[in-house]
């Protein structure tokens, strides 16, 4: 039987290869415990309806702003594909990704990223860059982003990069074998904890306050993306108090959007006029803010953001046969849950223990 | 840098190598092996490219001109027909000339390695001299290619084959400089003669898909070697040498043990990776280990470790040195002194001690490493002269041909061995107080008193040295009677498969690369 030995060669190989994509999954992390944000960027792709709002940036965008508060009090629909640390040019490459999937009406990109360009945590680097889909976008942010002592093929065979968790592997790495729990609520990430802001670190002084010309040069692609793809770019800045925002970079962006004409929202600065009370609205002491502050920036930038071409309040609406209403209700129902969970953990125990619902 | 042969570049190199190798035709493959040794060599920078080609063109050159005195040599004898006399005076002026270019060669090739080497030694030596009130002597800190030493002796091994008409010298330059360069051995040997490379190098090589596979599996054992045993071990056996106050008593048995199975894994692995990367090429290297530790005497062990290194010395400077016509007058003088018993010895014990000598700063530019050279050179002069009273004592105890007593003396054989190196990394006035140490406090209680913890290694790490460790004894067991990799081929494809699998996954999930990893050269890179 000439086709007996190709046949279990086959068969060996197709084994083989089985072993180790299941092996790949036990050991690359789940991101289910105290940090979670390694789930975001692939919780994109189970999106069933578009969005006209797309925001892009770092942990001041995934945690500052609730889509699910823009929906449900203006009818929009939005996503965050944000990632702690995400630098601009990972933005740009996240943006030509959900290209391929939709075409929002509005970006807003938060430009507190434009400070640095280099990556200067591996993890952050993976957090963002594992869950991308692949495609040319995922290899160019790779390449673009990747530190130096990483290498391109722990990206493409991530057992290379995280073998040695075979040592510390836990319960969650079986649990969440087959696919890791809901985390975030269209990107954003909630939490409900409440730590007033205090006594900042002093703000340092730079001999330089000039943007890093990569930076520049990212933050125009994305501009000239949305431009030929017919979207209106709009830039922020959250209303984080540290890292601190200088002056300087505040006119070097201001600059820059009048110079394009885009909308640019300093939400530091008009903290007072969003409502942004430091002392219940951040989880952090002033980095980032709690549920509660976000919902306000909602609230805040809703009208704004309506008042944009392609924003639309969608309530009663579908969109490619899909009710509206039906989907966001499900993601509004999960907010609501998770909300009240960790409301009712951190008046419990005065902190949150589990930022997932099992 | 040139790249590791264990990183991910290595890989995709050998792969592409190994493609455009089978793709070519035959008679171009070695043109393709020479310019993927230039691309190799050259990744590291031009610097590093520089010094073999200065060492290959010149020792091709010199040989060449051995090779057309000795030519010219013939071509008179044979046409002018010379008589007896006349022929000795001819051929000693011949032999002074082939001399003359021979020295050349040696003393071009060896300065090189000397001044890139031990530069910095010497002037540390001269500043300890002159004292330090004389001022600070300034160091160079050369760069130094990768494998100088190994490319260096084999070099020169071939220039003295070729003086001594042990074969014709290579007319094609690049032909000679693929030798003097092929990728897989350059940086870590294994040294190897012209006579027997020329073939595998230079001849037609179809593709054999038992071979590669093969190459292939030895290549993976020598990743298991490397990354599973060797990497996994390092950190603790550098925590326990680096601080010998800390790591007293027992923990000087422990870190000798570890030190010299880390240096086994490491450089017995390099060598699998060296010479199945040439078997998928199908080149036969020279081995350079048999099973060391399955030696009864330091002299046995030594021809069993690193064997291409001491068959060098011993064909290059032992065997010279001991005839040479200082050692004949050594000897002499001895004879006349009434000192016969020694007569004979002398020669072989002067020879002994250069050898021993040389291997010593061969290994590194040290004061230590010379120490543990000439420490290994006295005890096997000692053992030697003890010759006799180890006959008595087996004739007293017959008993002693047995097993027992064998595993007995291969134990204390390996023991010998790890303790002599301490001397490498020990400093030379601590080494006697360590083991000394050793021998008065040493107890086995010591590595439960919490000083085990802070070697840097888990429990996870310690299941995965021992089962390594294990495994590396089972497959030098089975080696004893025949090759494993004949073995396994002769077993049913599953039982194949499910080998090479598991050893495959075992090296991808335990081995130490990566990030969180520092990436770190094999050891015998370094020479």
């Amino acid at each position: 039987m000439r086709w007996k030995k190709p046949a279990c060669v086959l068969l060996l190989a197709a084994v083989g290869v089985t072993v180790i994509a299941g092996l790949q999954r036990l050991l690359m992390p789940k991101y289910m415990g105290q940090v979670v944000e390694g789930n975001f960027t692939s919780e994109y792709y189970e999106e069933t309806t578009p969005h006209d709002v797309l925001f892009l940036g770092n942990c001041e965008v995934y945690e500052n702003i609730s889509p699910i508060v823009l929906w449900r009090e203006f009818g929009i629909t939005s996503y965050i594909r944000g990632n702690a640390q995400q630098l601009i040019a990972q933005s740009y490459y996240l943006l030509e990704d959900t290209l391929k999937y939709e075409t929002p009406g509005v970006v807003v990109f938060n430009v507190s990223a434009m400070q640095q360009f280099d990556q200067d945590n591996e993890s952050y680097n993976r957090m963002t860059l594992d869950g991308m889909r692949w495609s040319a976008s995922k290899w160019n942010a790779i390449r673009t982003t990747m530190m130096e002592d990483e290498h391109i093929i722990e990206y493409v065979f991530p057992i290379l990069r995280f073998h040695s968790r075979f040592a510390e592997l836990e319960a969650d790495d079986l649990t969440y074998f087959m696919k890791s729990g809901k985390v975030a609520h269209n990107g954003y990430y909630l939490r409900a904890d409440i730590r007033p802001a205090g006594d900042l670190p002093v703000e340092r002084r730079r001999s330089d306050y000039s943007f890093d010309s990569r930076s520049w040069e990212y933050l125009e692609r994305i501009r000239a993306l949305c431009e030929n793809n017919g979207i209106q770019l709009v830039l922020m800045k959250a209303p984080s108090l540290y890292p601190a925002w200088y002056d300087q970079w505040e006119i070097q962006i201001e600059e820059y959007a009048s110079e394009h004409n885009l909308l640019y929202i300093n939400c530091l600065e008009a903290s007072d006029e969003i409502g942004i009370d430091f002392a219940t609205d951040t989880y952090d002491a002033g980095l980032h803010m709690n549920v509660y502050g976000a919902e306000k920036m909602a609230r805040y930038f809703g009208p704004i953001l309506l008042g944009l071409p392609g924003v639309y309040d969608r309530r009663g609406t579908a969109s490619e046969g899909i009710d509206l209403d039906s989907v966001w209700q499900e993601k509004c129902d999960f907010y609501d849950q998770m909300k009240a969970s960790q409301e009712e953990e951190f008046a419990k125990l005065g902190y949150i223990k589990q930022f997932y619902i099992q | 840098m040139i790249m590791s042969l264990v990183s991910y570049e290595f890989l995709a190199f050998f792969a592409a190598a190994a493609i455009l190798y089978y793709v070519v035709p035959k008679r171009f493959q070695w043109i393709m092996l020479l310019a993927v040794s230039f691309l190799f060599y050259a990744g590291g920078g031009a610097v590093y490219l520089l010094y073999p080609m200065i060492t290959a063109v010149s020792t091709w050159f010199l040989a060449l001109r051995i090779g057309r005195v000795d030519s010219a040599a013939q071509t008179y004898i044979q046409e002018q027909k010379p008589d007896k006399e006349q022929k000795k005076a001819y051929q000693a002026q011949i032999r002074k000339q082939k001399k003359r270019l021979m020295t050349t060669g040696i003393l071009l090739n060896f300065g090189i390695l000397v001044v890139l080497k031990y530069t910095d030694f010497l002037l540390g030596n001269l500043h300890v001299l002159l004292g330090p009130e004389e001022g600070a002597v300034p160091q160079i800190s050369w760069v130094l290619p990768l494998g100088i030493s190994y490319y260096t002796f084999q070099t020169m091994g071939y220039l003295i084959d070729v003086f001594r008409g042990r074969y014709r010298p290579e007319k094609n330059l690049f032909r000679f400089m693929l030798f003097v360069t092929y990728f897989p051995q350059m940086v870590s040997g294994p040294i190897s003669r012209f006579d027997q490379l020329r073939k595998e190098l230079f001849e037609e090589h179809p593709f054999d898909g038992t071979q590669f596979t093969f190459g292939l599996w030895r290549v993976l054992w020598g990743f298991f070697k490397k990354l599973v045993i060797a990497d996994r071990i390092a950190p603790a056996v550098a925590t326990i040498t680096a601080a010998p106050d800390v790591y007293d008593g027992i923990y000087v048995l422990v870190g000798m043990l570890g030190y010299t199975l880390q240096l086994y894994a490491d450089f017995s692995g390099c060598m699998d990776i060296v010479i199945g990367v040439s078997q998928c090429f199908g080149i036969r290297l020279p081995e350079n280990f048999q099973r060391p530790f399955g030696a009864k005497n330091l002299s046995e062990f030594w021809r069993r470790w690193h064997m291409t290194l001491t068959g060098w010395f011993r064909e290059y400077i032992f065997f010279p040195v001991s005839t040479s016509r200082f050692c004949r007058a050594v000897s002499r003088l001895a004879g006349r002194l009434g000192m016969k018993k020694v007569t004979k010895k002398l020669p072989v014990y002067i020879a002994n001690l250069i050898v021993w000598f040389v291997t010593g700063i061969w290994h590194g530019a040290a004061w230590g490493f010379i120490l543990w050279g000439l420490a290994n050179g006295i005890v096997m002069m000692v053992s030697q002269e003890l010759t006799e009273l180890y006959r008595a004592f087996h004739r007293r105890f017959p008993q002693t041909d047995g097993s027992v007593y064998g595993a007995f003396q291969k134990v204390r054989t390996g023991l010998l061995f790890s303790g002599l190196l301490m001397f490498q990394y020990y400093p030379f006035g601590t080494v006697f107080a360590m083991l000394g140490n050793l021998l008065a406090t040493g107890r086995l209680s010591q590595l439960f008193d919490g000083r085990f913890a802070e070697l840097g290694l888990t429990a996870a790490d310690f299941i995965v040295l021992a089962i390594g460790l294990l495994l590396m004894l089972l497959i030098s067991i089975l080696q004893e009677t025949g090759s494993v990799r004949q073995k396994l081929a002769a077993r049913p494809l599953v039982v194949r498969f499910a080998a090479v699998f598991l050893l495959f996954v075992t090296v991808l999930v335990a081995g130490c690369y990566g990030h969180g990893y520092n990436a770190s050269q094999f050891i015998y890179n370094q020479f």
